[in-house]
């Protein structure tokens, strides 16, 4: 244990995901050496991270502006959406450089021993897209074609694209697809390599 | 298959141990709490990546020391590959083959295929059903690999179902996420009941001629698949074990008409469930029902039929596997000692049909003549080896 801000410091760092004890140590260490200004825009960067950031109004996918990039491209094909869990799994599937459709973030997975039910995610606002409301910025978008789901290859992901299955099938004229098996199983999309990941998302097959 | 090398690290009394072995028989020969038995503990959890002796991982690692090692060099087929795990409690396990990490220790399930015949086995017949249940998939992931990822695939459904039926009772109504796990229950849930009422099916015969060959008295013995599900368990038996194991069609159709029976039988006990907040169905709930003569072997059988039948679940278990081409490495700790000359040479037969078998025993004369291989005196920590007989 270290004394005062030092230690709290290592507490704060080592919260965070894949930083150890040790890591979290040595972090702390460097930026007590580091450079004022360098400090300066870290804590600009952390500072601007919870204020600055706004979820797309269409996607829900991290962004800038009120309309995320995807979104906002014109050349994007608005008929297509793919679901995912999490915008680190745009970030996957855009790697695979396959897709020219939307995306729908739902902000997680079923999980009910988390707490995680559908009320915690943005199912309600999925089903709002492709019933063809308007977005709360007001304007029409064209009617969705299909839907692609592309949960993780786990037992939470599974369950998430069962229940939507079971909800998108409501809706006549809708495609429903689901990412080819393939994928390594108990896995996360985000690990998947772009080859694996792009022929799943070509081979995509028919949910309903 | 055989074990040719064996190194362990910090594992339970080692500090370290390295042993050669070749194919045929190898007895470790000590008095007791030498550390025979932590030797071939260790060969049989790089095959289960759990111990014969306890459930956690905790006491596998040297007091004292952060982290156990184990690693072994096998040969099957001529083929020869090294695999290794590093045990630190609390933590996921990590395995390597020939050198380079695998994603997952999981991974390594299938290289080191062992048949562990050990005191404690007394529980297959006395214990709890769990220890049967554990018995039947432990056996089915020896046959194929791919059936610890159907287990662990349940377990994890099972347990996120339970939690969210502890919280339906003030869900009010809303069953639309419960059908969601209900659906995903049945479906992983029979895929696994189907394994294990085909594998009870093909195993049978086995212990029944197993258990002729070692028990006091011959009477015959039973091994059926239990279910609580009444059309599963009409289902259990039919079946007729004579399927492949790697999910052939049989497999399919078994698995099919079990998943349709385990959703009907959840939806007849939804409010039972919500009720009270677990899950009532499923193969979580199974038994491999055994009998002596005319009556249920738990409870009526004697110490020495207990005991039999143990051994006769593992020899079945091992035959079976052989049957099947795989060709286990069998081990049999301490079992010698409680055998009667004609019993001891039955044992000894069966064995001696193995491509290798590791033996422990506290007295070199406990072990049958035929069994004659190789000797390795277990004392204080050390390991003399190469002593044939
Ligand atoms: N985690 C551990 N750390 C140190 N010693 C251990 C550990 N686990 C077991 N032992 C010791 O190992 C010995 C038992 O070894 P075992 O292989 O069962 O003996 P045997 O030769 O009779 O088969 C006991 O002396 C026990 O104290
Ligand atoms: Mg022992
Ligand atoms: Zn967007």
């Amino acid at each position: 244990m270290f004394e005062g801000p030092v230690q709290d410091l290592i507490d704060e760092l080592g919260r965070l995901p894949g930083i150890g004890p040790k890591s979290a140590q040595r972090l702390a260490f460097h930026l007590l050496g580091a450079e004022e200004a360098d400090i300066t825009r870290l804590q600009d960067a952390l500072a601007k991270v919870k204020a600055g950031v706004v979820f797309c109004e269409v996607c829900g996918n991290v962004s800038e502006k009120q309309r995320c990039r995807i979104c906002a491209d014109a050349r994007r094909d608005a008929t297509l959406v793919c679901v995912v869990e999490e915008p680190k799994d745009v970030m996957a599937v855009e790697r695979t450089r396959e897709f020219r459709g939307r995306y729908h973030v739902l902000g997680g997975a079923l999980d009910p021993m988390g707490g995680i039910g559908p009320d915690q995610l943005r199912v309600r606002e999925l089903l709002r897209r492709i019933g063809g409301q308007q977005t709360e910025g007001g304007e029409q978008e064209p009617e969705i074609a299909e839907v692609i789901l592309a949960m993780d290859p786990n037992t939470e992901g599974e369950a998430t694209a069962t229940y939507l299955v079971r909800l998108l099938r409501d809706f006549p004229g809708l495609a429903v697809t689901k990412l080819a098996s393939g994928l390594p199983m108990g896995g996360d999309l985000e690990f998947a390599d772009e080859l694996t990941l792009g022929r799943a998302l070509a081979g995509r097959r028919g949910a309903l | 298959m055989y074990v040719r090398e064996l190194s362990v690290t910090d594992f339970r009394s080692w500090a370290q141990a390295d042993l050669t072995f070749s194919p045929g028989v190898s007895v470790l020969v000590g008095a007791n709490g030498q550390g025979k038995t932590n030797l071939v503990e260790a060969v049989g959890y790089l095959a289960t990546l759990g111990s014969h002796r306890v459930s956690s991982d905790a006491p596998l690692v040297r007091r004292g020391a952060a982290a156990a090692q184990v690693r072994a060099t096998v040969v099957n087929d001529g083929r020869e590959l090294t695999v290794q795990v590093e045990i630190q409690p609390g933590k996921a396990n990590r395995a390597r083959v020939n050198r380079s990490p695998v994603t997952r220790a999981r991974d390594i399930l299938g290289i080191v295929r062992t048949v562990v015949f050990a005191p404690e086995d007394l529980a297959l017949v006395r214990g709890d059903p769990g220890e049967r249940r554990g018995f039947l998939d432990e056996l089915l992931v020896a046959r194929a690999p791919r059936w610890a990822g159907v287990r662990a695939d349940y377990e994890k459904v099972l347990r996120q179902r339970s939690a969210l039926l502890k919280t339906a009772r003030h869900a009010r109504g809303d069953t639309s996420t419960l059908e969601v796990w209900d659906a995903h229950l049945a479906r992983a849930g029979a895929a696994l009941t189907a394994g294990r009422i085909q594998l009870a099916a093909a195993l049978a015969p086995h212990v029944t001629a197993a258990y002729a060959a070692v028990a006091p008295e011959s009477v015959p013995v039973g091994a059926r698949y239990r279910s609580k599900v009444a059309a599963v368990d009409e289902l259990a038996g039919t079946a007729d074990g004579q399927d492949d194991v790697t999910g052939g069609a049989a497999h399919a159709e078994l698995a099919a008409a079990v998943e349709v029976a385990l959703l009907e039988e959840i939806g007849r006990r939804r409010d039972q469930e919500i009720e009270r907040g677990v899950c009532l169905v499923g193969p979580h709930r199974d038994e491999l029902d055994l009998s002596l003569g005319e009556g249920p072997a738990k409870g009526f059988a004697s110490h020495g039929e207990s005991w039999a039948l143990a051994l006769a679940l593992r020899l079945g278990g091992f035959e079976l596997l052989r049957e099947e081409g795989s060709e286990p490495i069998l081990v049999l700790d301490d079992v010698f000692a409680e055998l009667d000359a004609r019993r001891r040479d039955a044992l000894a037969r069966t064995a001696a049909r193995a491509e290798q078998v590791l033996v422990t025993a506290a007295v070199d004369d406990d072990v049958p003549s035929v069994l004659n291989g190789t000797r390795y005196v277990i004392e204080a920590g050390t390991v003399r080896d190469g002593v044939a007989s």
